[in-house]
């Protein structure tokens, strides 16, 4: 087994992180070496093994990829009756397409000419892993974590995303065992659901990015 | 199971507890609103010192106004926290 802390990073396949200098600045090696150390402390005291934890990471990650919360918000934005399910039990509506949300609840929030929601967690990286795919490095950062709280019109310039003045910001902080999901708003134009889904970004889906 | 109903007012604990605790230092002391139960899971302050069973409680999605916390800002954060973790607010 080697590197499972450095993982991060690695994975973010859909989006560039910002280049803005402050989201860079968590390339996780000294978190990649502190993961390790305190994995070697947990093997050497007998509660887990390398093995044990290899074949957790990879259940977890098996088929966790952002296409599956894209192809959730383009149902939802095709099929009233999905959209409600979405609304009302997000956890249902991924069980509807096929994708596992266990051990947490999941609640999708969803964008509107007059709120916009971007989800962080302040306290670590909590995040729907199934439905988004390995978070990307900039989620995790402190420089996100701490700032998205504080000043979320900012942080969503530097990403590229100006909000009208009269749009309200709802951050979400998931400090507890609710994982939460951002149903962008729909584009214009009469395209098919696979090809909504197509142009939902995982930034769309923490809501850092429109679509 | 629920004693918070959505729009109540109610104040994060304030203090820094000796043991692990998922109160985010920056709603300490705030006072928010509740947006809704989130359904009732382990306190995560006994998982994490060992207590079995560690208390089970609700989770409320809670809603501070950024102006409260930064004295600035017109946006809204909301915040999951344990039931223990609040205390109403007399009006």
């Amino acid at each position: 087994m080697s590197g499972r802390g450095e993982r991060s990073g690695e994975h973010d396949g859909l989006v560039t992180p910002p280049t803005k200098e402050g989201f860079d600045d968590h390339e996780d090696l000294p978190v990649a070496a502190r993961v390790r150390r305190l994995e070697e402390r947990v093997v050497a005291a007998g509660l887990t093994t390398d093995d044990e934890l290899d074949a957790i990471l990879d259940g977890l990650l098996r088929n966790a990829s952002p296409v599956n919360g894209a192809r959730m918000v383009a149902r939802a934005w095709t099929d009233p009756g999905y959209r409600e399910t979405l609304l009302s039990d997000a956890n249902a509506a991924a069980a509807e397409l096929g994708f596992g949300t266990s051990g947490y609840r999941l609640r999708a929030v969803e964008n509107t000419p007059a709120v916009h929601n971007v989800v962080v967690c302040t306290l670590c990286s909590c995040y729907p892993v199934s439905l988004l795919g390995p978070s990307p490095g900039w989620y995790r950062s402190f420089a996100y974590r701490s700032r998205v709280v504080r000043e979320p019109r900012a942080v969503l310039e530097e990403f590229g995303l100006t909000l009208p003045d009269d749009v309200e910001i709802a951050v979400w902080d998931a400090s507890a065992e609710t994982r939460y999901l951002v149903v962008p708003r729909r584009p214009e134009g009469d395209l098919p659901e696979e090809e909504l889904a197509a142009r939902v970004t995982r930034r769309g889906l923490i809501g850092t990015a429109a679509v | 199971m629920s004693a918070y109903a959505p729009g109540t007012r109610v104040r994060a604990r304030p203090g820094d507890p000796a043991h692990h605790t998922r109160v985010p230092v920056y709603v300490r002391g705030h006072v928010g609103e509740i947006v809704e139960c989130e359904g009732e899971w382990p306190l995560p302050d006994d998982r994490a010192r060992g207590v079995t069973p560690p208390r089970v409680e609700a989770v409320y999605a809670v809603r501070f106004p950024a102006r409260d916390l930064w004295g600035a800002g017109a946006h809204s954060v909301t915040v999951d926290l344990w039931e223990s973790y609040l205390e109403e607010v007399t009006p």
